[in-house]
């Protein structure tokens, strides 16, 4: 599958990773429903290590859509919390 | 309830179909889209350009605090030289001050710094995806019936709205950074032009001034009268004595 960083890129991770990914991301959710920013921080870091060392980087040209997209570790809990609102962090695309 | 790093996904997928949704002629949709992607290119340009402007003025006032430091402690040198203690140590403690001021501007220029190179790589990253919608775009309508054109234009718009979506929310981060900066650069230089943080705790920078100026002038009266009396004490001086 593909992940995306946010604002780094995207990689393409095979199933062993996707499957750790998966771990951690409920590490992840549980962090956030407990307030718990450097534990949230933590796993986010962990998670960008792991796709960066071992995913492949796709082209800047490529035009796939990600299944994944793991957000920065450097936001606040409070940001990390507004990007997975529908009018949150993530500007709206123009419509016509 | 779907994982984290997935949800972000979705969000992202569900402001693309509202485009998508509206879409009804997709050559034209096409076309909007692209005009959309050039238009927040030129956006990234321009944050990139702001980002700059914010460091090349942290980076003016550092220029300025190091003049101060380097003013701050000669004044310190001179009021010891004249046995002024008091004196050196209020030039001293402004000192500590602007040191204080210059760690803070160094932090500061290097958080701008990091914006700058995400932006130009978001930009770089934006720049590739557009020009490969591009000419995908020009395939799509020249050799795709309609209901094909849809399905393919689904797919190319969805890799490229995700971009968007993470180079605007670059935008907007590099947007409030700046802003943050701006207005600490604002009261930094408040601060300078106040003579605060070349005087905070004598209460008057001229203060310092006029009394390290009065030791030096009483100083330079003394060298000068000293002068005098050893031109007078040769003989030759008698005249200038009387002007």
């Amino acid at each position: 599958m593909i992940a995306r960083l946010m604002g780094e890129g995207q990689y393409r991770v095979d199933d062993e990773l996707r499957g750790q990914l998966n771990e951690l991301d409920d590490r992840a959710v549980a962090a956030m429903e407990a307030d718990d920013e450097p534990a949230l921080d933590g796993v986010l870091d962990e998670m960008w290590e792991l796709v960066r060392s071992r995913g492949e980087r796709l082209p800047d040209d490529d035009l796939s859509a990600s299944e994944v997209v793991i957000p920065p570790s450097d936001l606040t809990l409070e940001e990390t919390k507004q990007l997975f609102s529908e009018d949150g962090l993530v500007p709206d695309l123009p419509t016509p | 309830m779907a994982g984290l790093i997935e949800r972000m996904s979705l969000v992202i997928k569900s402001k693309l179909s509202k485009l998508l949704d509206r879409a009804e002629d997709p050559a034209e949709t096409l076309d909007y889209s692209y005009e959309q992607q050039r238009q927040l290119l030129q956006n990234v340009k321009r944050g990139i350009a702001d980002v700059a402007t914010s460091k090349k003025r942290l980076q003016l006032q550092t220029d300025k605090l190091e003049q101060s430091l380097v003013k701050l402690d000669s004044q310190a040198r001179d009021a010891v030289a004249a046995g002024r203690e008091d004196l050196a140590r209020a030039a001293l403690e402004r000192k500590t001050l602007a040191q204080q001021q210059l760690q803070d501007l160094d932090g500061q220029i290097e958080q701008l710094d990091q914006q700058q190179q995400k932006l130009a790589a978001s930009e770089k990253q934006l720049a590739a995806k557009i020009e490969a919608f591009r000419s995908q775009k020009e395939v799509i309508k020249a050799q795709y019936s309609a209901a094909e054109a849809q399905v393919r234009i689904g797919e190319a718009a969805t890799g490229i709205g995700e971009q968007m979506a993470d180079t605007g929310l670059a935008i907007e981060r590099a947007r409030d950074k700046t802003e943050q900066m701006q207005a600490r650069a604002s009261a930094v230089d408040e601060l300078i032009e106040a003579g605060t943080l070349e005087d905070f705790t004598a209460g008057d920078q001229t203060q310092l001034d006029r009394e390290l100026a009065s030791i030096s002038a009483d100083r330079q009266v003394d060298a000068e009268l000293e002068k005098l009396r050893a031109e007078v004490g040769a003989g030759s001086g008698k005249k200038e004595i009387e002007q």
